[in-house]
C-alpha cells in the first residue's frame, strides 16, 4: 500500500487486519515529516508520545479489542486545539510555553477512535490572517509551489496533507480557514454547522463564528473524522444536541440527485479566469450527471465582508483579555527590575505577546465595542448579519444546496498581501457569509490551473445539512480532474 | 472617525502599550477598515434584530455529579510565577 496516496479508510482497515502496524504507519510520516518538512514549515510542534500512542493501538488490535474506525491513522492538529502535555501556542508569542492540563473534545474523539497525534500544524497567529504569514513560527509553504502560501489561517494544516506528511489534519474556521487552504492546496476541507463540533479545549478568537473541521485529501477521508467529531458534549453547551449520523458506513452516498442554486452576487466580483473556469466547467460536468441548477439572490453578499470584520473583532477583543501574564503563557520582563503597577504588566506583556494582526483586530474590536460607538459599529452589524442569514434562509427554499467559488483567485505568492489589510480581508469574500450564518460548507478540489495551482469549489448547505452536502462532495470529486495529481515542492 | 489619539487611548483600554508610531501605523491601516465598513449605513435595518448567535442552541441540563476535572496543581502549574496554590502578581497596593 502506497501510504501518500492511502485513503483512512484503507490505512485504518490495513492496520485493523494486521496488514501493517499503527506503529510502521507513524515512523513513515514521521520521517516523511522529518525529510521534507523544511520546505514546507507545516508541523511547528512534534509530539514525542506518538509512537508510544501507536503502540497502544497495536496492543488492543493484538488482544482482540476494537481499536476504533481511525486505528492508527496518524492526524495533525492545528495548532490553536489543546492537546494535554504537548505544547500548544495558537502560533503566538503569548502562549509560546503554554502545556495545557487537558485535551480538547474533537481531538479526544479522534483518539478514542485510533487516530494517533503525530504533531501541531503551522497556523496564522490566533487564527487572524489568510495566508499563515502572521505565525510566530514563520510562514508556511504551499507544497504545489514553494513561493506561494499556502492559504490560512489553518495553511499548516492544508500544506501537511497536501504534501503527504499526514493523511488527515484538524482545521478550524472562523472566516473560511479551512475552506480557503483547503482550497489553495487542493484538498477537501469541511467546516460544519456552527454547533456540530466541541469547541472544548479549542482556543477562542470568535465565539459565535469559530468552527473545528477536517482537512483531507478525498470527501471520503473528511467523513471518517466527522463521524469520530461530531456530536453534542456536555463541556461545551454551544453544541447541538442533534445527533450525528455516521456516514462511513453508508454505501451509495453519492448523490447528484439535487437542486442546487448559483448566487448570482457572487459573479458580480472580478475572479480570476481560471477559477471562473473551473467553477464552470465543474458545474457542465454536474448538469450531465443530472444536478439540477437554478440562480438564486443573496443580496446582502457584499456586506458580509465588513460585518464579519466588525463580528470577529469585537468578539476576539474580549476573548483575548485572558492573555494577561498572570494564568498561564507570556509573562514580559518588568523594564526596571520591578513593575509599576499591574497595570504595567499587562500593557507591556500583551503588547510583546501579540503580533501586529492580533494587535490591529484588538484594537479595532475594542473600539467597536467603546461606549458611543457599540450601536454604530458592533449593533448594526449584528442586524446586517441577521439579513445575511435572511437571505440564505430564503436561497434555501428554492434549492437543497448552494454551489460558488471559495475564493477569488488560487494561492497568491507569499508577502505580496499582508501589509494591505482590505485587500487581504476581500480575499474572505465567499467564505464568510457562511460563518455569519452559521452554516455548513466545505471546498472540494476540482483541478489545476495553467501554473499548476490548484482550483477548489465551494458547497453549501443549509443549517445541519452536512449529509446532502456531502453526497453532492462525493459527486463533484468523481468529475473533478484532480485525481492523481501530486504537488512537485516535495517529493 | 479614528485618529491617533483615540487609536491610544482604545489601546489603553485593551491593555496594549502602543508606541507613538505603532499608533500612527494601526491608525492609518483601521482608518480604511472604517472606511470600508461605512457602506453598511446605506443598509436599512429598522426593526431588525440582531444576530448574535447564528444557530438555536438548545439549553440542557446535566445530572450534579461531582466529577475530577483538571487540578489545582495542574492549572497553577501554568502560570509564570506562583507561590503554593496562588498566582504571584506585583505589589498592587
Amino acid at each position: 500500500m502506497d501510504l501518500t496516496t492511502a485513503g483512512l479508510r484503507d490505512i485504518a482497515s490495513a492496520v485493523q487486519t494486521k496488514k501493517t502496524s499503527a506503529v510502521d504507519v507513524a515512523k513513515f510520516f514521521l520521517s516523511r515529516i522529518q525529510t521534507q518538512d523544511k520546505k514546507l514549515n507545516s508541523f511547528v510542534i512534534l509530539n514525542e508520545e506518538a509512537l508510544t500512542s501507536a503502540q497502544r493501538v497495536d496492543e488492543k488490535i493484538h488482544k482482540g479489542e476494537n481499536p476504533g474506525f481511525l486505528a492508527g491513522v496518524p492526524v495533525g492538529i492545528k495548532d490553536l486545539f489543546c492537546t494535554k502535555g504537548l505544547r500548544t501556542t495558537a502560533a503566538s508569542k503569548i502562549l509560546g510555553n503554554f502545556v495545557p492540563p487537558y485535551t480538547a473534545t474533537c481531538v479526544e474523539r479522534l483518539q478514542e477512535q485510533g487516530a494517533i497525534v503525530l504533531g501541531k500544524t503551522n497556523m496564522d497567529e490566533f487564527a487572524m490572517g489568510s495566508s499563515n504569514e502572521t505565525s510566530i513560527y514563520g510562514t508556511c509553504h504551499n507544497p504545489w509551489n514553494l513561493d506561494y502560501v499556502a492559504g490560512g489561517s489553518s495553511g499548516g494544516s492544508a500544506a501537511a496533507v497536501a504534501g503527504r506528511l499526514v493523511p488527515a489534519t484538524l482545521g478550524s474556521d472562523t472566516g473560511g480557514s479551512i475552506r480557503q487552504p483547503a482550497a489553495f492546496c487542493g484538498l477537501a476541507g469541511v467546516k460544519p454547522t456552527y454547533g456540530r463540533i466541541s469547541r472544548y479545549g479549542m482556543i477562542a478568537f470568535a465565539s459565535s463564528l469559530d468552527q473545528a473541521g477536517p482537512m483531507a485529501k478525498t470527501v471520503d477521508d473528511c467523513i471518517f473524522l466527522l463521524d469520530a467529531m461530531c456530536g453534542h458534549d456536555k463541556k461545551d453547551s454551544t453544541t447541538s444536541q442533534r445527533a450525528w449520523k455516521r456516514l462511513h458506513g453508508q454505501k451509495d452516498l453519492k448523490s447528484y440527485k439535487f437542486k442546487v442554486g448559483l448566487p448570482k452576487e457572487y459573479f458580480e466580483y472580478s475572479i480570476e479566469d481560471s477559477v471562473k473556469n473551473a467553477f464552470w466547467n465543474t458545474i457542465e460536468k454536474l448538469k450531465k450527471q443530472g444536478v439540477e441548477f437554478v440562480d438564486i439572490e443573496l443580496p446582502h453578499t457584499s456586506y458580509a465582508v465588513p460585518v464579519y470584520y466588525m463580528v470577529a473583532t469585537s468578539e476576539a477583543s474580549s476573548n483575548l483579555s485572558r492573555y494577561d501574564g498572570i494564568h498561564y503563557g507570556f509573562r514580559a520582563e518588568p523594564p526596571n527590575k520591578e513593575w509599576a503597577s499591574l497595570e504595567e504588566l499587562y500593557a507591556t506583556t500583551r503588547a510583546q505577546g501579540f503580533g501586529a494582526e492580533v494587535q490591529r483586530r484588538i484594537i479595532l474590536g475594542t473600539f467597536a465595542l467603546s461606549s458611543g460607538y457599540y450601536d454604530a459599529y458592533y449593533l448594526k452589524a449584528s442586524k446586517v448579519r441577521r439579513l445575511i442569514q435572511n437571505d440564505f434562509q430564503a436561497a434555501f427554499k428554492q434549492c437543497d444546496l448552494i454551489m460558488g467559488p471559495v475564493t477569488t483567485s488560487p494561492a497568491f505568492k507569499t508577502g505580496s498581501r499582508i501589509n494591505d489589510p482590505i485587500q487581504m480581508y476581500l480575499n474572505d469574500i465567499f467564505t464568510t457569509s457562511i460563518n455569519l450564518a452559521g452554516l455548513p460548507a466545505m471546498s472540494v478540489p476540482v483541478g489545476l490551473n495553467s501554473a499548476g495551482l490548484p482550483v477548489g469549489v465551494q458547497i453549501m448547505a443549509p443549517h445541519f445539512g452536512e449529509e446532502q452536502m456531502l453526497s453532492l462532495a462525493l459527486g463533484v470529486e468523481e468529475v473533478s480532474e484532480m485525481r492523481g495529481k501530486v504537488p512537485h515542492g516535495v517529493q | 472617525m479614528l485618529d491617533s489619539k483615540a487609536v491610544m487611548k482604545v489601546a489603553q483600554l485593551a491593555r496594549l502599550k502602543l508606541s507613538e508610531q505603532d499608533a500612527q501605523d494601526y491608525q492609518q491601516q483601521l482608518q480604511k477598515v472604517l472606511e470600508n465598513f461605512g457602506k453598511l449605513a446605506n443598509v436599512s435595518t429598522d426593526g431588525i434584530e440582531p444576530l448574535i448567535t447564528p444557530t438555536p442552541v438548545d439549553l440542557f441540563l446535566r445530572e450534579d455529579q461531582v466529577l475530577q476535572s483538571v487540578t489545582v496543581e495542574e492549572i497553577i502549574k501554568c502560570a509564570p510565577e506562583s507561590r503554593g496554590n496562588l498566582f504571584k502578581v506585583p505589589p498592587v497596593v
